[in-house]
């Protein structure tokens, strides 16, 4: 396990490496005006040799990235080019609110996708089951932007017009200002995000619980007279969601990484749209931090999925 | 004596058992279903929009890209409603949308139809040279899959694109180039298993080489689950189109694209809900077919899917 674990850290990091040098080379190959916007329409070409000098961007570009790794092995990923803010201080900010859109959302599509998905598995080609996997595509089926306007048209705009202000155009609020307003102001990109992820996970749970209920321990249950409710859920469902928990560590560690679109749609300043931002603005310090950032969030959950594996299920073993 | 000739009656007796490879019965289960076969239609539909969209320019006399500033917008300057000029409604430029969403169908197609090509045989000859050359061929594959993995995709796909400037040929090379990872991860565990086979062995004796046996030995046996994943992808590509369109970096104006359009509807859904209801629809509708479809020859490829 431990060698295991030792080897897993070492293919990250490796991997987190090659990342930086592709980011890094992408920008570099093509023409940067950041000095040029900095230093203003009127700017001498002293002015803006001046911020590149600032900026470190006059150096040769191997010696820029040296710099970066060696600063960032240290935990400084450079400050960002507009404010002079360090980049671990913006992803520090922008950080609770992708957590929360995230945990929240997580809760919703875990609850909804593992419930319709053991009913369609306990109701095989029923109606209700082919209902079901309709609900789930249709909805997985929307591109997320527009999901989320609609909700906005409906239960922002709509509602309003009507009297009922319920729900905020977007934006956040922090938890620390309350758990009502941070709450209004998350529940309408919680169910964005899961309504459009629910599908996999129904048809996940009910592809693997179709698998388990043919099992022989579960005929055994049965036969000893034990409630069908709790067979289904103690001894099918327990077994049934190691693909499940596969799934959850992939999706978590890619939301944590930001979740663009929903964020910009709601207004939500999380790390998704902190990235778009810095992306227009050739934020070039802060790109990089969240690309970085984001990629490491998916290698943990990836680790973090195999030791789950083998906690779940004694017959795994890590090597 | 009699059974003799009996005997020979019964062996002269034409034997009608075809056989039927997976792939055809993989097809007759796939016809026999009744969404996947209306999803087809709608997709062959949108399709045959795509084609025939000049057709709806000359129909409603309106071309993709015209501005009607007189009779497509109100005199306080906003998009007009459906009426029998517009039939489903004007922009806020006033242009008009239905024009404009048929032409939109080709830029969705096309980008995904030929990105997800690319996704295909990039993910496929990769997986395959991983997964049956082994060695360090695979060690450098299997890491280069788990840094494309890794990869924030939407966020490289902006910052790639806000670089080298949006255009057609961009956002196919992007998503083309960002998800073959997955195929290639499907392939390469299918082959793991495969090249330990007997025909594997028959064949290299018979004196096959390496491209042989991976194209012509190996290739057709991951051809399913690489079929099942195509027809999955596609609508998946449409979406990320989308996405980019509606972050800003689809195609350059005035180019019809549903992303664009849904992007530019932002400021007037609330005055104006056509102008974002049509595009929306053409796209949930596209992708939904596409992805119905998907699951239908899923089905048809899962023997089972049968069971009950």
């Amino acid at each position: 396990m431990a060698m295991f674990l030792i080897r897993r850290l070492g293919h990250g990091i490796l991997v987190l490496w090659l990342i930086s040098i592709a980011v890094f080379a992408l920008f570099f190959v093509a023409p940067s005006n950041v000095a040029q916007t900095l230093a203003g329409r009127q700017a001498t070409p002293e002015t803006i040799a001046l911020i590149k000098h600032r900026l470190g961007l006059d150096l040769p570009v191997w010696k820029q990235y040296l710099d970066f790794l060696g600063n960032a092995v240290r935990g400084n990923l450079g400050y960002d080019y507009y404010h002079q803010v360090p980049v671990t201080h913006i992803i520090g900010q922008a950080l609770p609110i992708t957590v929360s859109l995230a945990l929240g959302a997580a809760v919703l599509w875990l609850a909804l996708g593992i419930f319709n998905g053991v009913i369609s598995a306990t109701h095989p080609r029923s109606l209700a089951d082919r209902g079901l996997t309709l609900f789930s595509l249709f909805f997985y089926s929307f591109p997320s932007f527009l999901l989320g306007l609609l909700l906005l048209y409906f239960l922002y705009f709509r509602l309003t017009l009507s009297g009922f202000s319920w729900f905020p155009a977007g934006g956040y609020s922090p938890i620390t200002g309350g758990i009502g307003p941070w709450f209004q102001h998350l529940l309408l990109p919680w169910v964005a995000l899961a309504l459009l992820l629910a599908a996999t996970y129904t048809r996940l749970t009910r592809g693997s619980m179709l698998d388990v209920l043919g099992e022989d321990y579960i005929r055994t249950a049965r036969s000893k007279g034990i409630r069908e409710s709790r067979v289904v859920v103690r001894h099918g469902l327990r077994s049934a969601l190691t693909p499940v928990v596969t799934q959850f560590g992939i999706d978590l560690g890619q939301l944590i990484g930001g979740v663009v679109v929903i964020e910009t749609v709601f207004s939500l300043p999380g790390l998704g749209q902190t990235a778009v931002v810095a992306i227009n603005q050739q934020d070039l310090p802060v790109i990089i931090g969240i690309v970085l950032f984001a990629s490491a969030a998916v290698v943990v959950a990836n680790l973090l999925v195999d030791i789950a594996y083998a906690v779940l299920d004694p017959r795994v073993r890590l090597h | 004596m009699t059974a003799a000739i009996e005997m020979v009656d019964v062996i002269d007796e034409p034997q009608v058992i075809e056989g039927r490879s997976p792939f055809a019965l993989a097809l007759r289960r796939l016809r026999k279903d009744k969404v996947a076969m209306i999803s087809l239609a709608v997709i062959v539909l949108i399709v045959l929009m795509a084609i025939f969209a000049p057709v709806f320019a000359a129909v409603t006399g309106h071309p993709p890209n015209e501005q009607y500033r007189d009779i497509g917008l109100t005199p306080d300057g906003l998009p007009r409603g459906p009426n029998g000029t517009f039939w489903l409604g004007t922009d806020d430029l006033g242009r008009d949308i239905l024009v404009r969403i048929a032409y939109g169908a080709r830029i969705s197609l096309l980008v995904g139809v030929i990105a997800t090509v690319i996704t295909v045989v990039i993910g496929v000859v990769l997986g395959l040279a991983a997964g049956f050359l082994g060695g360090i061929t695979d060690t450098l594959l299997a890491r280069l899959i788990d840094v494309v993995l890794s990869v924030p995709f939407l966020l490289v796909a902006i910052a790639l694109v806000s670089v080298t400037g949006p255009s057609l040929t961009v956002t196919v090379l992007v998503i083309g180039c960002f998800s073959w990872a997955s195929v290639a991860r499907i392939v390469r565990g299918q082959v793991l298993s495969l090249r330990e086979r007997e025909f594997v062995e028959a064949a290299r004796s018979l004196g096959a080489g390496d491209s042989r046996i991976m194209f012509v030995d190996i290739l057709p046996n991951v051809i399913a689950p690489v079929i099942v994943y195509t027809t999955l992808l596609i609508p998946v590509v449409i979406v990320t189109q989308a996405t980019l369109s509606f972050l800003g970096l689809g195609l350059p104006p005035p180019t019809a694209d549903w992303g664009g359009m849904i992007s530019e509807s932002q400021n007037y859904y609330t005055t104006a809900w056509w102008f974002i209801l049509f595009p929306g629809l053409a796209l949930l509708i596209t992708t939904l077919a596409f992805n119905l479809f998907g699951d239908g020859v899923r089905d048809a490829f899962d023997p089972r899917a049968d069971r009950t």
